[in-house]
């Protein structure tokens, strides 16, 4: 289908693309990758106003290392996470994470920005972000992690607010990320993050509700001393997932029990 | 081509340079000078009344050129759906059909409104400011409850829910088989709905000059001149003043025979606006519009010996037909015909009900009836061998019609042509290493891990057919073939032939037949099909698995007669006798004085010439028919190895093994690849692929490609072919249908490895699509 009629901007600075938000209003959206919103315009599911379109801002399209902090750019693109070797070392879960999303024409252009904006529950950044306690940095102001997810594709950020970096801390030791879905190419049906960090252990839930879910239960058992297995059983504590297509919500309970402990074993180099 | 025989080599596809390139014409890539886009309006709802529409709006948006109601097409079409009385005569019930609704919607993306603006995106705009005031009416979803007297009815007002009930043979057929058994199993299989979803899309581009009064349509079409047919008749025109061209098609499955209400209107618009008008599907519209497969259910009872010999089925077929009965819907009653499969039994029972509901029509799907059969006697076979804990190679071995049975009279009359379906058993099992994958199997077991190992020996009827059978099918018209050979006076060949190929390489597989035949240089051939303006006076079509042993055989015939014809030219020319002309290797000579030759290009050269034999005319061309004797019958076996995860329920192919036998091979590179794709849309449909309506509003949940799972390549597991070769007595070139057999054999190979694997749980049967989460349910113990 085609999508409905939009303004359409193209932005030379991050000062400029929030203005241009401002003028267009609360309908205008960000254009960076588009790999969700498009599809969703062509469906006529999203018909914003506006498109400010922010792909000519290369500053944003950075990874730096800064101190014990990797620090990401919003523009930056899944395939240059994926094959960064800054990434690779400082981070490594983020590179494994960045190369299971989507297919190739996705990777190519989907952006890290547009996945913690977008907050779809199924985004498997937001988990990392949450779990590590990232902070997501926007052109005025500085909100951790654990402070923007607010809803289903709801985040604090204000109508005229641009998410312009994505600071995670270093994290070099066992990390999985096991993503469970039925196509090579689709988005995790669930999706379990283990990070080993500052001698603790980091569990992060994808699509496990509307938000991600940071699995402190789990954390907590093994900071205690519990087998991967006994662990992993906190993994649903508390968890309220809705069911869909494909799967009941008593399934995505029991996959993020199993998934968890797939988490952490393979983590540790145990299958 | 530096091959010495044609017919049997592995050539690349002639199409394919071009369409993997992006040169090839797709529907799309056509337009004409002042064309308007049509946006159509549908019902949101699966069932309502319509209480008025506002158009107001929507003609007053920019760009917009007319909305069209019912209404305007009343003076426009006449008539109704075509739908083939084959397996129907006890037709209790066609709900007539217009294109667009007038008063009533039955089902979600009935059409209800047209938009003509100036271009694409003013058509889908326009079309959203159309206001339609709906009744909702209860939907009819559920097959069961279909049944049921009193109930809501599909189409308001309606006796009943029934299309059809036929009962091919009643339950006394199997008493003796029933009452001799050691043991009766009994099944409820389902068969999911499924989603065509060609890589293309439907389109339609119409330009009707209102002087001439000729109209020309371009579409998307697996079957042209039966579209010529239909909308020629609706439109009052004569078939004479429409030209239908298809240009390359990308895929169909079956989706692409039958008339859609796009096909009458696009038309009708363009000869009610007086100027070209182009509409192309939505891939929302292609999952919500067109023609679903299967959507049956079946209740199967086996009766057999305990030394496994198979006695008895009964088999009633419950086909959801959708809100209105497709043109070959019934078709799909096919299934009961083909329930007996690769096996002996004393009698076979069978029933088919078509139910009407309040969803899309089903229509023929790549196999359409067969896969069914195959997935229900398949089924069946490995449960009567799990009760009496019989290996599954050998109660198939044990039940098989032999070779020295063939021609074999089935049960319900059909002549299976030719067959040895232990030979492609023997090579399946050896090529999967089957008692190795036993052991590994029972190795797996023990540390707690579900590898399944699952058989399909399947059999198939195709190549549609011989007149007898499917002149009354359709109502008239047989489903033959024709073809055209002209060679023009420099010695190059047209081939011209009424199938039409939507993916399945026919100018590389019919120009590797005609060059063979007529000992001259591929590329001298060029083969072409898909414009009704072209050719012979109708062409068929393309499904069932009949463009080679139908078409392919009128090709060889109009060739044998080109050459007939040259022989007597050439004897004129050599002055010699007509009886001593030989023709090899592209140059008539003299029997026995191999210098005493012309070539082929002299004689057709001649031919345009004087100094003809007497009485005959100039040119060297043919027109050929044929209409085969019987239909001809396809096998193999295929072999699915899954290990199913014990933790999360998801069902892993490890390996694919598939022997088929289509008789002679033209092109075994393009053999494989049918086997591929069919294999591949099989495995999506028994792991993946549902169409899921709501099943109390009838709203569609599947209506993008996001839910709507088809399989990636990422998700088919490496195959390994083969092939044994038992040529078809039906036609002279020995050969058989191959384009659906992947289809028809894999989704029973897939769930019988499923089910194999998960037998340790007492687990007897799973339906499709095997999800994990289905899967989860069942393996601990509670039904989802």
């Amino acid at each position: 289908m085609i999508p409905a009629a939009f303004e359409y901007a193209r932005a030379s600075s991050v000062e400029e693309a929030s203005n241009l938000l401002s003028k267009f209003g609360e309908d205008a959206k960000v254009l960076a990758g588009g790999h969700s919103l498009i599809p969703l315009m062509r469906l006529r599911l999203a018909q914003p106003s506006a498109l400010v379109d922010i792909n000519g801002l290369k500053d944003l399209d950075h990874i730096k290392e800064d101190g014990r902090k990797l620090r990401v750019g919003a523009l930056t693109r899944h395939v240059t996470i994926q094959n960064s070797s800054t990434v690779k070392e400082k981070l490594p879960l983020l590179a494994e994470i960045a190369g299971e999303v989507g297919d190739n024409q996705v990777r190519n252009m989907g952006t890290m920005g547009g996945v913690i904006a977008h907050a779809d529950a199924a985004g498997d950044y937001p988990t990392l972000a949450l779990m590590l306690d990232a902070d997501i940095v926007t052109n005025q102001r500085t909100i951790p992690a654990n402070e923007f997810f607010k809803d289903l594709f709801t985040t604090a950020l204000a109508p005229d607010e641009i998410v312009t970096e994505v600071v995670f801390p270093v994290a070099t030791g066992a990390h999985k990320y096991v993503k469970f879905r039925r196509r090579l190419f689709d988005w995790a049906i669930v999706g379990v993050a283990a990070q080993k960090m500052n001698g603790g252990w980091r569990i992060g839930l994808t699509n496990v509700g509307p938000t991600p879910v940071r699995a402190t239960a789990v954390e907590e058992a093994l900071h205690k001393g519990a087998q991967p297995e006994e662990a992993a059983q906190h993994a649903s504590d508390e968890l309220d997932p809705a069911g869909d297509l494909r799967a009941s919500p008593e399934y995505k309970k029991h996959l993020a029990r199993v998934l968890t402990k797939r988490a952490i074993n393979q983590a540790e180099g145990r299958q | 081509m530096a091959v010495s025989q044609l017919v049997g080599a592995k050539i690349h596809r002639r199409e394919d340079p071009r369409l993997i390139t992006g040169h090839g014409h797709y529907i799309d890539d056509f337009t004409r000078q002042g064309a308007a886009y049509v946006a159509f309006v549908r019902s949101p709802h699966a069932h309502a009344r319509i209480k008025s529409i506002d158009i107001t709006d929507a003609s007053k948006a920019p760009g917009v050129a007319g909305v069209y109601t019912a209404r305007d097409f009343k003076g426009q079409l006449a008539g109704t759906h075509p739908a083939a009385p084959a397996f129907v005569a006890e037709k209790k019930y066609i709900p007539e059909r217009f294109p667009i609704a007038e008063k009533e919607v039955c089902y979600q993306g009935e059409i209800v409104a047209a938009v003509l603006a100036d271009t694409k995106g003013q058509a889908a705009d326009g079309a959203n400011l159309i206001q339609v005031d709906y009744e909702e009416l209860p939907a009819v979803m559920d097959l069961e409850k279909a049944l049921k007297d009193g109930g809501p009815k599909v189409h308001d007002g309606a006796a009943d829910n029934v299309s059809w009930d036929l009962t091919f043979t009643g339950p006394d057929v199997t008493d003796a088989a029933f009452k001799e058994a050691d043991v009766v199993v009994k099944q409820r299989i389902l068969q999911n709905r499924l989603a065509p979803v060609p890589m293309e899309p439907r389109g339609v581009l119409a330009e009707y000059e209102t002087y001439d009064k000729k109209l020309t349509i371009w579409m998307s079409s697996q079957s042209p001149h039966f579209i010529r047919l239909f909308v020629s008749g609706a439109m009052g025109l004569k078939e004479s003043q429409v030209r239908v061209i298809s240009p390359d098609v990308g895929g169909g499955f079956g989706s692409k025979i039958s008339p859609y209400p796009e096909d009458y209107l696009v038309p009708a618009l363009s000869r009610l606006a007086e100027r070209p008008v182009k509409w192309i599907e939505t891939r929302t519209e292609s999952i919500q519009n067109a023609t679903h497969g299967r959507g049956q259910y079946y209740d199967v009872e086996v009766a057999a010996k305990t030394d496994g010999t198979l006695l008895g089925l009964r088999v009633t077929q419950f086909l959801d037909v959708g809100a209105y009965c497709g043109t070959f819907s019934a078709f799909q009653a096919c299934a009961c015909l083909m329930a007996g499969g690769a096996y002996k039994w004393k009698g076979i029972s069978a029933r088919t009900i078509g139910i009407l509901t309040n969803r899309v029509p089903t229509d023929p799907y790549r196999g359409a009836g067969r896969p069914e059969a195959t997935h229900l006697v398949e089924r069946m076979v490995d449960l009567v061998a799990g009760e009496l804990k019989m290996d599954p190679v050998e109660i198939r071995r044990k039940n098989f019609i032999q070779p020295q049975d063939f021609p074999f009279t089935q049960n319900f009359g059909l002549v299976v042509d030719s067959g040895d379906y232990e030979k492609a058993l023997d090579v399946a099992v050896k090529l999967a290493g089957y008692d190795d994958l036993r052991k590994k199997q029972a190795d797996l077991r023990k540390q707690g891990k579900y590898l399944g190992i699952g058989l399909s020996t399947w059999i198939e009827l195709c190549g549609f057919g011989p007149s007898a059978a499917t002149a009354p099918a359709t109502g008239g018209i047989a489903l033959v073939e024709s073809a055209q050979v002209r060679v023009t006076p420099t010695g190059s060949v047209i081939v011209y032939t009424g199938t039409h190929s939507h993916g399945q390489g026919h100018e590389t597989t019919f120009s590797q037949l005609a060059a063979d035949q007529l000992g001259v240089p591929y590329e001298s051939i060029e083969l072409r099909h898909g414009d009704t303006s072209e050719g012979t006076a109708f062409g068929y079509g393309t499904y069932g698995s009949r463009s080679l042993a139908v078409g392919g055989v009128a090709i060889s015939k109009a060739v044998g007669k080109v050459i007939d014809k040259g022989k007597k030219l050439a004897a004129h020319m050599l002055e010699a006798a007509e009886e001593d002309v030989v023709y090899e290797h592209g140059s008539f000579h003299v029997k026995g004085s191999p210098d005493k030759a012309k070539a082929f290009g002299e004689v057709a050269f001649a031919s345009y010439g004087m100094s003809l034999p007497e009485g005959m005319e100039q040119g060297l061309e043919a027109v050929a028919y044929f209409d085969p004797p019987n239909l001809v019958w396809p096998f193999g076996t295929h072999i699915a190895v899954v290990e199913v995860d014990a933790e999360t329920g998801s069902a892993k192919l490890e390996k694919y093994i598939a022997v088929d036998d289509c008789g002679n091979i033209i092109n075994p590179m393009i053999v494989d690849g049918q086997i591929h794709g069919g294999i591949a849309q099989a495995i999506g449909q028994a792991l993946y692929e549902e169409v899921v309506y709501d099943e109390d509003t009838g709203q569609l949940k599947t209506g993008t490609m996001i839910d709507y799972m088809v399989p990636s390549a990422g998700e088919i597991p490496p195959m390994s072919l083969d092939h044994t070769v038992t040529p078809s007595p039906t036609n002279d070139l020995g050969v058989k249908g191959i384009g659906e057999a992947g289809t028809i054999a894999a989704s029973a190979a897939v769930i019988n490895a499923i089910c194999d694997a998960l037998s340790p749980l007492g687990i007897k049967h799973v339906d499709m699509p095997a999800t994990p989460d289905r899967l989860w349910h069942m393996m601990k113990g509670t039904s989802k």
